[in-house]
């Protein structure tokens, strides 16, 4: 296996600003876990967050970051506040957030990261990112006409877009319809009668 | 770029969250421990969808859709959990265990 820094299909400061990245992301991900304040485990969780949005732009995956800093961090981390004040979970440091199982979970952490890491790098070790084959035009005979697609700056979310209302189409309404009832059930559990 | 250096980052996410999920005792840490580990899972779909197409990106909307359903519904339950016991600690639910 190559060493990282030699693998320059994309760029050396690529590598690098992955390698920063991640080493915060996982840092922070182990606070979230491990804190004694509950409030900062949710202001970590927007660290880990937001350090995957950059990871999609990395990987060019533009839309789908957007979504993630909307969704997640818009949305999902004021759920998670709002939760903490309604429980009425106490906000400075507490002692009792972990249970007594944690060599329990650290051993299952530690077995689960071992098999994974040895199957994805026994089975994709060499594998690398062509990023460059994005920027090549391609025909879509999709739209009627021959769309160049990854041409222009927003041919990539344009392709994924005619992707979404094509190929995955039901499993898109599945989804909205999921979204409908889940919503519909948070509001049935949440009022009071 | 190597493929491997993601999938790698998404394994370490993964076991982390479910580290959280083992250990945490209040519902809405396990909830974020939960939250972790689809962004694990959201890492790989789209590393892999660099790969193989836009199908991966299409997968990881639909992930985060999903993810933002479930934590609507398990915010919910948590507050019923609350409400009803004046406690989130999910150790003391054991009312299934005989």
């Amino acid at each position: 296996m190559t060493p990282l820094l030699a693998a320059t299909t994309f760029d050396v400061p690529g590598n690098v600003v992955f390698a920063v990245l991640a080493v915060f992301m996982v840092v922070a991900a182990i606070r979230v876990v491990t804190t004694r304040n509950i409030v900062h485990a949710a202001l970590w969780l927007v660290v880990v967050l937001g350090g995957n949005a950059i990871v999609y732009l990395i990987l060019q995956a533009e839309f789908v970051a957007m979504t993630q800093l909307l969704v997640y961090i818009g949305a999902i981390i004021v759920l998670f506040l709002f939760g903490i004040m309604l429980t009425r979970a106490p906000l400075g440091t507490s002692d009792d957030l972990d249970n007594n199982q944690r060599w329990l979970g650290a051993i299952v952490g530690v077995l689960l990261l071992l098999v994974i890491g040895f199957a994805v790098t026994r089975t994709w070790g060499d594998d690398r990112l062509d990023f460059a084959a994005y920027d090549l035009p391609v025909a879509d005979e999709t739209a009627g006409a021959v769309v160049e697609l990854g041409g222009s700056g927003n041919g990539r979310t344009q392709a994924l877009a005619n992707s979404i209302f094509s190929d995955y189409l039901i499993p898109f309404e599945v989804v909205s319809v999921l979204l409908t009832g889940a919503l519909i059930g948070a509001i049935v559990l949440a009022r009071r009668d | 770029m190597l493929l491997n250096q993601f999938l790698l980052l998404a394994a370490v996410l993964f076991s982390v969250g479910v580290y959280g999920v083992i250990v945490r005792r209040n519902g809405v840490l396990v909830l974020m421990s939960v939250e972790l580990i689809l962004n694990a899972v959201n890492i790989n779909l789209i590393a892999f969808s660099t790969f193989w197409g836009l199908g991966g990106q299409v997968f990881a909307l639909f992930v985060i859709a999903v993810a933002a359903a479930e934590v609507g519904v398990g915010l919910a339950i948590v507050l019923l959990i609350y409400r009803n016991r004046r406690s989130v600690d999910i150790d003391q639910l054991d009312e299934l265990k005989g």
